[in-house]
């Protein structure tokens, strides 16, 4: 997996926003163990005092737990986990919405794009309707 | 905790020229700071002074509270911005003689870092590129347990894929205890791996913060905060 820091944003909002989208994108799985903070940061190449204040936001909003003996691990409370994705695909439509709003489409002709899209573009409309 | 480096109305003269004027800088254990300005804005004076190549005009530098000399060499591990290493002598010979130098070298540090950079430690000096040659003075200088580093233009001529390797050579090989100072123009390159930044015009500190604070409440990166403030 690739960081992707590039933003104005603190680098520990960053880091957080970057992790909780691997968490709800299931790359880190609930209950699965994190690599140290220094070799988080070494990955990352931030400073690990940074990595280190985006793991105590993340333990914050409950993501991560720390264990004392046994390191952090990913929380196994999916309903939390459920919630953040279903907040983030809204964040991302509402987003999309605007973005079509300034192309001068108004938010009634938006589903009729995508259902065209998912018609007549192979990419989108194989049998299980997954994404390939 | 104490402080590891302190300036206080520290001033340096060069005849007429002002290099530094009434600098007041205190920096803590355990960050890594940015010391960025534009060309001649006094940067390698401030850290030629913390490693007692230059003598203040006025006022005074501290180093864990002594003047610079031998014993705050023996706890500085200091990078110039020129090479400053015997060009005839072979990586390992050099290694040796940093070893001699300083007791807090760790030899096998050293050569594991050679080993990841695939650097020959039996070629001289002088038929190394310049780049290299970087390379080797940088991993003398991060192989010591020394408490506060002093890197003067330490990525300025290596490619990005080894930027971005001596960048976590440094994150990775600090200690909590120790104080990393870094001066450099490429600040969007190792601007996320910065505690903290201070701003120096003209000889003057105008600006020393924490870089999420500058990040949170200016809303830009500090790459960005540099161009506006010292725009020509």
């Amino acid at each position: 997996m690739q960081w992707d820091l590039n933003s104005d944003k603190p680098v520990y909002l960053q880091l957080v926003d970057q992790i909780t989208a691997w968490i709800i994108s299931g790359y880190y799985k609930p209950g699965d163990k994190l690599p140290s903070v220094r070799d988080m940061a070494a990955q990352a190449t931030v400073n690990p005092n940074t990595m280190q204040k985006a793991m105590a936001e993340l333990e914050r909003t409950g993501l991560v737990i720390t264990y004392r003996t046994s390191g952090r691990i990913i929380t196994s409370d999916e309903e939390l986990i459920r919630r953040l994705k279903a907040e983030s695909a809204r964040n991302q439509t509402v987003e999309y919405l605007e973005k079509m709003k300034q192309l001068g489409y108004s938010p009634q002709e938006v589903p009729g794009l995508i259902s065209d899209i998912i018609n007549n573009d192979t990419a989108y409309n194989n049998a299980d309707g997954r994404i390939v | 905790m104490s402080a590891i480096l302190e300036c206080r109305s520290l001033t340096k003269k060069y005849a007429s020229l002002t290099a530094l004027s009434d600098i007041n800088l205190t920096l803590e254990r355990g960050r890594i700071v940015g010391l960025l300005g534009p060309n001649g804005s006094g940067k390698t004076t401030l850290i030629k002074i913390i490693n007692g190549l230059l003598v203040p005009t006025s006022g005074t530098l501290t180093i864990r509270g002594m003047n610079p000399g031998p014993e705050t060499k023996g706890i500085v591990s200091y990078l110039p911005e020129k090479m400053c290493l015997p060009e005839w002598m072979k990586v390992s010979e050099i290694i040796s003689l940093y070893e001699d130098f300083y007791e807090d070298f760790d030899k096998d540090k050293a050569y594991e870092m050679l080993g990841k950079l695939q650097l020959d430690a039996t070629k001289r000096l002088k038929t190394l590129s310049k780049g290299t040659k970087e390379k080797i003075q940088l991993i003398l200088v991060m192989s010591r347990k020394a408490q506060l580093y002093c890197l003067d233009e330490p990525i300025g001529g290596v490619d990005p894929a080894a930027r971005d390797y001596i960048l976590n050579t440094i994150i990775t090989n600090y200690n909590e205890d120790a104080t990393v100072l870094i001066s450099t123009h490429l600040i969007s390159d190792i601007e996320n791996v910065l505690d903290e930044v201070i701003f120096i015009k003209e000889g003057s500190i105008t600006l020393h913060s924490d870089v999420d604070d500058i990040r949170s409440t200016q809303g830009k990166s500090i790459d960005t905060l540099f161009r506006e403030v010292f725009k020509c």
